[in-house]
């Protein structure tokens, strides 16, 4: 938007959500750019979540073709044929996202996000990529990170009813209310590659089984050559052998892992839409603290599972860095 | 991804949403992509602005349309072939009665107060029906289950009640911002604009109440008054002769910060009309507006005490030319643009006067409209454990019921916290099966203080029917025969040792506890709830002295409780299991 100050009709129209984060943080929201590739349920949920908070635009990359399994779990598609057909996913959840809110620019970006070079992504301020396999994860991330501007990356992929989040902030100065007090802060994020390197020995004891069993999925899709998702019950002796040989590099017992979350993970390949919607919202949240620089950000990994509804974040870095 | 069991289980479920906004539009989204087929929604209120920034179901050309009714269409088109009932009312009619209720396989609730969450609450005890009860405020929200005898109902633990100032504070000694608000909005601006036939302790000082009858012209409008001199001479009463009278009793000020008196022409010496010339030019809207006009256009900058009296004296002048229709029947609506402007600049002038900081148009109104500050991301959050908890609801996985916390800042690395929920809080006076004990005295309280002051205040039984042995004392109808009504109000008047009262309770549209034989055939002709057995109350309730013997059952449990029952907290964590 133009100008320093907001404009009435923006007043009107985030005024409840300005009583929660304040007129500043709405103005940088108005300024800032997201990239989103990979839509599915729970992205779908994230781009409700930011259009409606007023980013300042949001470009859509996903050159899938709409089928009836991404209808089930994403409410930005009708399933009246005539519209979709054709379309590509990112066109057709586009159309949707700008009714939301008209005064975010939303526009589609096709071809493959791993060949573009890094000055596309130098014109985003935040990053977000689901349906990723490991490889392009951290391609995209490195990409990000060769910037010298700094541009907020994040991963999201929901398996079943469990989801997964991770944020990388790099060198990332912020403030936050501390009591009557604004203080400022500053944490240092590793970046995926960083991230999934650390010793699973030298984590902390109570690491969330999930973060581990993830690690296990991704690097079996990763082995065997794998689209994210494309795995069924079949692939369970693959995957425990794989287990078997991760724990022992990693001197972790491998009941850490349990069968019956790794067959979970397997088996789920389909969204679940409670968790589409909850995880889309803690994603919403970050990346929305993220622009505005206010708020304690979350570092560096956020796990959910609805069998024991616990959404907890862990801290997956080298003990001598971070805050 | 849903087990069989669970989808079985969803299909076949019959599910009522009683609200229709922020948790409203996000749970029935998420209840239709995860396969929910019968939905019956009920909300009274239409689309605002305001909304838009979250009630994702909603566009701009809805606003003024009945929000379940738009929430329904929007949805069907995402599930066409699934069944959505749309009903644009009240939840408290009579006609969501216990027999409507009792169809639903589940509740759940995105309501935004206390009153209709107390009354759905007790409607699901009622009906047996479990409900999922959720809210949501700026980053913080909360799921809750609750089934009748296994959980805490919703009332189990007393939720806080509205916060009250006392009506000295709010006339003569404010010492914050929301007691200047409180007396420009429920004061000045109710006596200046609304009905002149209620009460108004706006000149009501500690040594002044002779006087109040001299003043009470002082505020009437004189037929051909020039409107800028009007405004002044309001003004100058309630800024400068008011704020002189108090000052004149020394006693209140002894330990407080005396307010100075305000006077127009000191802050403001020209006529404003000689200042702004082109006053009318600002205004081409239809939207009536003292800030347009004065070119003051940032909702969120303070003004000083020379802008915030232009703004009194410019809607003052806007009320009079443009609405003076709707002077003497206006209450203060938050979204009514020129009333905020002049509250606000009423408010910040009298917080001058005091030495309170003052503040911009945009805090003011959120602190006189109570508005709650809301973001769509925590009401998805929260819609998203909502429907987790009805699915376990459904298949009946009680082990596995959880109250979910979504927090700001985490706690034991956790945003959103699990817990089990409580059993049933054996005081609870809404569901529990133990009777109440009462202290009162019965030679001083009559049956109406009683009615009024417990069963209606404290009970929250908006329409009590009171019996003793077979026959009926006092009852509330619209189907009453004029005899009986002036039999009930006689009672009224009676003192309850006269009466010989109390055994047996009931009402319409309320909870129950146990029922009596008499309790079951007076249901059945009259169609209402269960009864509930009363031998007394709290003693939180009435203060007297006891003298209870004669009328009142005493429980046995009343001797033991000698100091006053005290609430738990709100977050009391159990043994968490992982």
């Amino acid at each position: 938007m133009d100008g320093e100050e907001l404009t009435e009709q923006e007043t009107a129209l985030y005024d409840r959500q300005i009583r929660v984060w304040g007129a500043d943080a709405q103005r940088r929201l108005s300024k800032s750019h997201i990239l989103v590739y990979g839509i599915k349920g729970t992205v779908a949920e994230f781009c409700k979540n930011i259009v409606l908070a007023g980013v300042g635009s949001l470009t859509l990359v996903d050159d899938r073709v709409v089928n009836e399994e991404a209808l089930s779990a994403n409410f930005l598609i009708l399933p009246d044929d005539n519209l979709f057909q054709g379309k590509t996913l990112a066109e057709v959840c586009c159309d949707s996202l700008k009714e939301f809110n008209p005064m975010v620019r939303v526009s589609v970006e096709k071809g493959d996000i791993s060949t573009f070079g890094v000055e596309f992504f130098e014109k985003f301020d935040v990053v977000v990529i689901s349906c990723c396999s490991l490889a392009k994860k951290k391609l995209i991330n490195q990409k990000c990170r060769k910037l010298s501007k700094r541009v907020a990356f994040y991963t999201v992929d929901c398996r079943g009813s469990c989801g997964e989040i991770f944020v990388d902030l790099q060198n990332y100065k912020y403030s936050k209310k501390k009591l009557e007090e604004n203080i400022d802060c500053q944490l240092e994020y590793p970046s995926f590659e960083e991230a999934i390197s650390v010793p699973w020995r030298a984590l902390p004891r109570r690491v969330s089984k999930l973060y581990f069993a993830m690690r296990v999925i991704e690097g079996f899709e990763d082995v065997e050559g794998r689209n994210p998702g494309e795995t069924s019950i079949t692939d369970l002796p693959g995957v425990l052998k794989l287990r078997k040989e991760l724990c022992e590099t990693n001197s972790l017992n491998e009941s850490q892992i349990p069968n019956a979350l790794l067959e979970r993970l397997l088996i789920g390949t389909r969204e679940y839409p409670p968790v589409c919607a909850i995880i889309g919202g803690i994603l919403g949240q970050e990346v929305i603290k993220a622009i505005s620089g206010k708020g304690d950000p979350l570092k560096n990994f956020f796990f959910f599972d609805a069998m024991d509804g616990k959404g907890l974040i862990e801290d997956i870095s080298e003990p001598n860095t971070g805050s | 991804m849903a087990s069989q069991e669970q989808l079985s289980a969803i299909k076949g479920a019959k599910v009522l949403m009683v609200g229709a906004g922020g948790i409203g539009c996000e749970l029935l989204k998420t209840l239709a992509l995860s396969g929910f087929q019968d939905i019956h929604i009920i909300d009274m209120d239409t689309i605002e602005v305001s909304n838009l920034n979250r009630q994702f179901l909603f566009r701009q050309s809805h606003v003024g349309q009945s929000k379940a009714k738009v929430a329904r269409d929007a949805v069907l088109r995402v599930r066409p072939n699934i069944s959505i009932t749309p009903y644009h009312a009240n939840v408290k009619e009579s006609r969501f009665n216990v027999d409507f209720f009792k169809e639903f396989d589940v509740v759940l609730n995105g309501l935004d107060n206390l009153d209709a969450r107390r009354h759905v609450n007790r409607l699901c005890l009622a009906a047996d029906v479990p409900l999922v009860e959720s809210g949501t405020t700026g980053f913080l929200g909360q799921v809750t289950v609750h089934l009748k005898g296994k959980t805490e109902c919703y009332e189990c633990q007393p939720k806080p009640a509205p916060k009250t100032y006392p009506v000295c504070t709010i006339t003569s000694t404010p010492s914050k911002f929301v007691h200047c608000i409180v007396w420009a909005k429920d004061l000045l601006f109710a006596k200046l604009f609304g009905d002149k036939n209620l009460e108004n302790d706006l000149n009501v000082h500690s040594n002044d109440a002779a006087n109040s009858s001299e003043h009470s012209d002082v505020f009437e409008y004189r037929k051909d008054e020039d409107i800028e001199e009007y405004g002044r001479r309001i003004y100058d009463h309630v800024f400068g002769h008011n704020i002189e009278v108090a000052l004149s009793n020394e006693e209140t000020w002894k330990n407080r910060n005396k307010p100075r008196p305000i006077y127009s022409k000191d802050v403001l010496p020209e006529k404003l009309s000689e200042q702004n010339g082109n006053m009318e030019k600002g205004c081409v809207t239809d939207d009536v507006s003292a800030m347009a006009s004065l070119g003051l256009k940032n909702p969120q900058d303070v003004w000083s005490l020379g802008e915030n009296s232009r703004v009194f004296l410019e809607a003052l002048r806007l009320f009079f030319l443009k609405r003076e229709k709707e002077i003497g029947n206006l209450t203060f609506d938050k979204d009514d643009q020129l009333a905020v402007e002049f509250v606000t600049a009423a408010a910040n002038i009298r917080a001058s006067s005091f030495g309170i900081p003052l503040h911009s148009l945009f805090e003011a109104k959120g602190i006189a409209g109570n508005i709650v500050h809301a973001v769509a991301t925590t009401n998805a959050i929260i819609a998203g454990l909502i429907v987790i908890e009805a699915i376990k609801v459904l298949i009946k996985d009680s082990n596995n019921y959880r109250m979910t916390y979504c927090l700001e800042h985490p706690s034991r690395k956790m945003l959103l916290m699990p817990v089990e929920p409580y059993e049933p809080n054996k005081s609870c006076y809404v569901c529990s099966e133990t009777p109440l004990s009462l202290e009162v005295n019965t030679h001083r309280s009559k049956l109406r203080d009683f009615v009024e002051k417990i069963v209606k205040a404290k009970l929250g039984m908006n329409f009590p029917l009171i019996m003793q042995g077979a026959s009926i004392l006092y009852e509330v109808g619209e189907d009453l025969e004029e005899d009986m009504v002036a039999i009930y109000a006689a009672n009224l008047e009676k003192l309850l040792v006269g009466l010989c009262l109390l055994s047996r309770i009931f009402s319409r549209s309320s909870h129950a506890i146990s029922i009596s034989s008499i309790g079951k055939n007076l249901m059945r002709r009259r169609n209402l709830m269960e009864c509930f057995s009363l031998d007394g109350l709290n003693l939180l309730l009435i203060r007297t002295r006891i003298s209870l013997l004669e009328m009142v059952k005493v429980h046995p449990m009343l001797y033991q409780q000698r100091r006053v029952w005290r609430p738990r907290r709100t977050l009391q964590f159990r043994k968490f299991q992982r």
